[in-house]
């Protein structure tokens, strides 16, 4: 792959050929690294440098339509029509104007420019996709030679092309997959988490590099690493777990353990939700678990506060001991305290009309989580944990 | 098209009929009045008089000759005319038969026969002056009005230039004098009794004579201060003019009609009087000249040309003349601001250009009439030399430097006038009322240039600082090093394989290429208009087999085989809008930049109007489609002109689909599209094997079955071209990384086998396999749920269920809720799941974007 695109470049560049490419791969798989690392290459390269190798870099995150993103061109091409690092003119003048440009030059004079499209899946939409439909046409007539280079993570981007920008687009994809195994995956953290050799403290460098060798051996750290590696090959992910594990190390804690892994992918994995429950009153705790009940009772159907009321009115008057029999108005404070906490989801937009406690709502939580969070839950009463165990026992 | 002239101008005939046709029920005018309605100014335009006619573009009106006037049946007022045409109006091809260098003042003799003589009269602007000349004849110098005289040498007939016909070249010679014995004698024959119509009546007449409109338009401003003293010096002139009928009066005319400060001067006149006097204005004039030659002397800190000029006395009138030119023009410039002043030197650099040529030739023909000329060029150098210097100043001491200077030597003039006016008083007897009266000319002349000052200094924006560079140079940077030429076969091949590498011919589009190139060479020799509406699906050659018949028609109208005709090309996706349309087609016919809107009505205007000389324009609309609008006004524009009489407009509209008309047009505009269509087939795999080989000529890259193989591929899929040359290109890369091991150069069948899987493979399977466990682990709950419900479609939470009794199966330790909604919205920013909006966290809905076979497929082989 990384020949295939330095070849491809090598080619603009020194014998003036237009091209387009897209780089395809799902997130965090290296697309704009192998980018990176091919115009370094052919930076270094003495042919290259000498025709001054232009290239704007458009996202499309930050280029939401092609107006800006003409702007941005021709701005970051230091075309003349540049006024102090701004750009002025109408959209339709800019389009005219670069168009005209790129017209000017031809195969064998022109400067060979290589546009780069970050997010291309996002320049898809613009409209009419005047920018991709320009661009493409311009790499395949002979004009000013470009290559036109798109990274996105989309398997189906071409079928977001239109009929015309398809055909005028070369075809020419390069997919990037994490293909690699386990032990790579191995290799790769002992390499991200290695010291370079040019550490000032050669000493700790080499304890260090012993340490985190010791480590790739450990079975509880390869189990760690497994289990992530099983959940996602994004390296992003593991750099993140790499993260939270050294920073731990201070001054006292100089090494890295498998504790700390294990700490770290603990917290890695920890669910958000489930969290939040830790943090709730028993009132609140209660009214999740009659939630929970009327969603196992109506088979997932939505709810409005008064049924969730009702329910806990049962709980209050036929099971519970340790529960004080709380007003209305203080329940609904608590329901509406879910609900800001985004655990309960309106199916609507309150309305003037409905009344709050009519609003129907949906349960963000699933029962195993609820049954989870509820384990961990400190100082929970017996009977709540009894009522939420068995939804109908009570009866 | 500025304000000023869209003032209302009212036609009406001058005199009565002089004959009338009753069949025809036409009758004919000698003449026909302009009238001003803002500056109440007439004009009397008889025939023979030269004029000039509005034309497509504002800034290049046409030049003509009235040959007859008429009113028609239906009260429209025609005039018929003999056309000139100007450089510009010929073929860039043609121009270079002329071999010779041409000014900007030149026209020619038109005998083309396709022009439209009748034009409606409403289309006159203003008489002018064109003057015969013979071949070898100098252009003689203008000093003034440059814009308002023509010159004639040459006849024009559409194919070469010919020097004009003795009878062509007098009866022209006579329709100029005639008109100057009309401004002369008009001039002569106003009577004096009463100061106020005469007034009014020289007014008329002079600007009749040559008076450019805005001109007149900015005198009317001024006039009520400088009247007065005009008409007193207009009558003192024809007192000079009746008493003393000698070359001198006429002198004194031509040398005092420079005050009257516009362009009324007709510089021929001034010519032929200089020609005549120059003799009789040297004994006179030696002690005002010498002052002033010491005057700007001292004025300016370096002029050292003029007094070292060898002939004081004979180059300072010319100087004078000069800063004649110079209060002209500053009076003209609180109404043209600053930019006059780059003109006015650029004016003064062309005509030292024009100038020069002329000096050059002074040493080969000593002849006493180039004398004075070429000594007027020495001064005229130094003057301009001396814009320049003052130009060189800073722009604020510019300003005022050469404000100091002008009224300088505005006043440095009246002084002379004055002088030579005394010099005239012993020689008439009249000359006391005269003389008294003279002194009014320099006010007159002092008074703008006295309020000039404060106007352009408030009216001058400062230069520099331009904010948007207008005239930017779009333009990429050249690169420093030559690319480089291909040094093997393949990559010989590889060029000749690109998109954009242009074929001699088009091959297997040759039924195609003769039914449009028919449809338009018709069209052109009948001069209509007409529509064709081309489809086909992409990469079918319909651009490239259009532009190849406008290639091969400009060839024709170059070989003369064909009128001549303008090509303009828009695309649809090139246009950021479709009303833009508009405003790339005016650009391109005229050169102007206006909005759309203003664009779409001169446009309109353009072309529903008879115009005079127009040639047939030949309009390429690519992607059509892109120019729907939900008025579909655009299109409605663009097919309703070719329908209109005068139009002269061919359409050629490209779109993909075939029904685009019936599909997407309302009917009135399908209407006028008209009936004929072409469409372009797919090309057939013969077809494209023909087109790869016809590139590929004389270069021994591919296996033929290689190229077959291609050809057949592309062809069951879609008949693209491009698609197939990419392949091809690809195939040759392959080659060449395989070639490193290999020495066989040639393109074989596993090379392109295997750029076509490259370009055609499935990316979804190849992605499924290389996914982590539990997102893998994910589809199959995702096709479990799907089996389960019978729906294509699941919640979040339902394939969370199964995944963990998934785990379970598997011994795996199930994921948390967090990393499923990970996991989940990890799939679906590949695209192998679409995944609604988030925030609906565990209810978000699931669905596959391929079909459950592939995931099987692709999950099986494990």
């Amino acid at each position: 792959q990384h020949r295939h695109l330095l070849e491809l470049l090598k080619r603009t560049t020194v014998h003036g050929e237009s091209n387009s490419a897209l780089i395809i791969g799902p997130r965090g798989s290296g697309k704009t690294a192998l980018l990176n690392h091919v115009l370094k290459d052919l930076r270094e390269m003495k042919q290259v440098t000498e025709n001054l190798l232009e290239n704007p870099f458009l996202s499309g995150l930050l280029q939401t339509n092609d107006k800006v993103a003409l702007k941005e061109i021709t701005r970051q091409l230091q075309l003349e029509n540049v006024v102090g690092d701004k750009v002025f003119g109408s959209f339709a003048e800019n389009l005219a104007f670069l168009l005209e440009a790129l017209r000017k030059g031809n195969r064998t004079s022109s400067c060979p420019i290589l546009f780069v499209l970050d997010e291309f899946d996002l320049f898809v939409h613009h409209k009419n996709q005047t920018l991709l439909y320009n661009l493409f046409d311009i790499s395949q007539s002979a004009q000013t030679p470009v290559t036109v280079i798109g990274l996105t993570c989309r398997q189906d981007i071409l079928e977001l092309l239109e009929k015309r920008v398809k055909s005028r687009f070369s075809h020419r994809q390069i997919y990037l997959m994490n293909s690699f195994d386990f032990k790579q995956y191995i290799k790769i953290f002992k390499k991200q988490l290695s010291l370079p050799a040019e550490f000032p403290d050669e000493s700790f460098a080499q304890k260090w590099n012993n340490n985190v060798q010791h480590l790739s051996e450990d079975k509880t750290v390869q189990d760690v690493l497994q289990n992530l590696f099983h959940h996602t090959k994004d390296l992003r992910s593991l750099h993140l777990l790499l993260m939270l594990a050294v920073s731990t190390v201070t001054v006292h804690h100089p090494l890295l353990t498998a504790a700390d892994l294990q700490e770290a992918s603990r917290q890695h994995r920890t669910d958000s939700k489930a969290n939040i429950v830790h943090g709730l009153s028993v009132l609140e705790i209660c009214l999740i678990i009659a939630m929970k009940h009327l969603n196992d009772v109506y088979d997932g159907e939505p709810f409005n506060f008064q049924m969730v009321y009702n329910e806990f009115q049962k709980f209050i008057q036929r099971k519970a001991h340790s529960m004080y029999n709380f007003e209305k108005p203080v329940v609904m404070k608590a329901f509406e305290h879910l609900l800001q906490l985004e655990l309960v989801k309106p199916l609507e937009r309150p309305s003037v009309r409905a009344q709050r406690e009519y609003l129907l709502m949906k349960l963000l939580l699933d029962s195993s989580q609820i049954m989870d969070a509820l384990q961990l839950y400190p100082n929970c009463p017996t009977d709540v944990k009894q009522w939420a165990a068995s939804s109908l026992s009570w009866l | 098209m500025n304000t000023r002239q869209q003032s209302k101008l009212i036609y009406s005939w001058y005199g009565k009929p002089m004959s009338s046709d009753r069949k025809l029920r036409t009758s004919q005018y000698k003449g026909i009045l302009i009238t001003s309605e803002s500056s109440r100014t007439e004009t009397c335009i008889q025939l023979g008089d030269f004029i000039l006619v509005e034309g497509v573009n504002a800034d290049q009106p046409y030049v003509a000759q009235l040959v007859d006037l008429y009113e028609d049946g239906a009260q429209q007022k025609h005039a018929v005319v003999q056309w000139f045409c100007r450089l510009e109006e010929i073929p860039q091809n043609k121009r270079k038969l002329l071999k010779r260098e041409v000014s900007a003042q030149e026209v020619f003799f038109d005998q083309v026969l396709g022009y439209d003589t009748d034009i409606a009269a409403e289309t006159i602007i203003k008489s002018i002056m064109v003057l015969p000349l013979h071949l070898g004849e100098e252009l003689p110098i203008i000093t003034l009005n440059k814009e308002q005289t023509f010159y004639v040498k040459q006849s024009w007939d559409g194919k070469c230039f010919k020097v004009l016909s003795p009878d062509t070249f007098s009866k022209l010679k006579e329709a100029s004098k005639k008109r100057g014995v009309i401004t002369n004698s008009s001039k002569a024959f106003i009577p004096s009794d009463t100061l106020t119509p005469v007034k009014k009546e020289t007014e008329s007449v002079v600007r009749s004579a040559t008076k450019p409109k805005n001109a007149c338009m900015e005198i009317e401003s001024k006039h009520s201060a400088s009247k007065f003293s005009l008409a007193k010096e207009r009558h003192s002139q024809r007192v000079a003019n009746n008493d003393i009928k000698t070359p001198t009066a006429r002198k004194k005319l031509e040398l005092n009609s420079p005050t009257r400060s516009k362009g009324r001067l007709l510089g021929c006149e001034v010519l032929g009087l200089l020609d005549d006097d120059c003799d009789a204005i040297a004994p006179l004039e030696p002690s005002a000249t010498k002052r002033k030659v010491k005057f700007t002397s001292e004025l300016l800190g370096s002029p050292p040309k003029i007094p070292c000029s060898s002939d004081k006395s004979k180059s300072t009138p010319e100087t004078a003349e000069h800063c004649q030119r110079f209060s002209d023009i500053l009076q003209l410039s609180p109404y043209t601001k600053v930019k006059d002043f780059s003109e006015k030197d650029k004016n003064l650099h062309g005509k030292d250009d024009n100038l020069s040529l002329v000096g050059y030739q002074k040493p080969s023909s000593q002849s006493p009439v180039l004398t004075p000329r070429s000594r007027r060029t020495c001064a005229q150098k130094t003057n301009a030399l001396i814009a320049e210097q003052i130009s060189l100043l800073k722009s604020h001491g510019k300003l005022v430097a050469e404000e100091d200077f002008l009224s300088g030597s505005d006043s440095s003039y009246s002084s002379s006038s004055e002088e030579e006016e005394d010099d005239d008083v012993p020689c008439t007897p009249e000359k006391k009322s005269k003389s008294s009266r003279i002194y009014s000319t320099p006010k007159s002349s002092k008074k703008p240039a006295v309020h000039t000052p404060a106007k352009t200094l408030k009216k001058t924006p400062l230069p520099g600082t331009p904010r948007t560079p207008r005239n930017a140079t779009p333009e990429i940077p050249r690169r420093v090093q030559a690319a480089q030429e291909p040094a093997s076969v393949l990559e010989e091949a590889r060029l000749r394989l690109h998109v954009s590498a242009i074929p001699e011919s088009l091959p297997c589009r040759e039924e195609e290429f003769q039914d449009i190139y028919n449809f338009v060479e018709s069209k052109l020799i009948d001069g209509t208009g007409g529509c064709m509406y081309i489809s086909g699906v992409p990469g079918t050659g319909k651009t490239a087999t259009v532009h190849e018949v406008i290639r091969c028609l400009q060839q024709a109208a170059e070989n003369d085989e064909l009128p001549p005709f303008q090509f303009v090309e828009i695309n649809g996706m090139k246009l950021t809008d479709p009303h833009q349309a508009y405003v790339q087609i005016l650009e391109f016919l005229t050169g102007q930049k206006v909005t759309a809107t203003h664009a779409a009505a001169l446009l309109a205007k353009l072309f529903s109007t008879p115009g005079p000389k127009r040639q047939t324009t030949v309009l390429i609309v690519d992607e059509l489609d892109l120019l729907w609008t939900r008025k579909q006004n655009v299109m409605y524009n663009l097919f309703d002109w070719p329908t209109q009489k005068h139009s002269k407009l061919i359409i050629l509209a490209i779109a993909n689909t075939m029904d685009l008309p019936e599909r997407i047009m309302m009917n009135r505009v399908a209407s006028r599209l008209g009936l004929t269509r072409m469409s372009f087939q797919p090309y057939t795999y013969k077809q494209l094997q023909q087109i790869v080989s016809s590139r590929l000529k004389g270069v021994k890259a591919f296996e033929e079955d290689a190229v077959q193989l291609v050809s057949r591929k592309v062809a069951a899929l879609s008949g693209d071209a491009r698609r197939c040359l990419d392949i091809c290109r690809r195939a040759t890369e392959i080659c060449e990384f395989a070639r490193q091991k290999r020495t066989p150069e040639m393109v074989r069948m596993a090379h392109v086998t295997e750029a076509i899987d490259e370009m055609f493979s499935s990316p979804y399977v190849n992605a499924i396999r290389n996914a982590s466990l539990h997102e893998q682990i994910f589809l199959k709950a995702i096709l479990a749920e799907f089996h389960r419900a019978g729906v294509e479609e699941a919640t979040v939470q339902e394939v969370y269920h199964h995944h963990v009794a998934l785990c379970r199966m598997e011994g795996l330790q199930s994921p948390t809720v967090s990393e499923i909604m990970a996991i989940c919205s990890r799939l679906g920013a590949c695209r192998l799941l679409l995944v609604e909006a988030s925030n609906k966290y565990l209810h978000v809905r699931v669905r596959l974007n391929l079909s459950q076979d592939d995931v099987m497929y692709a999950l099986r082989e494990e």
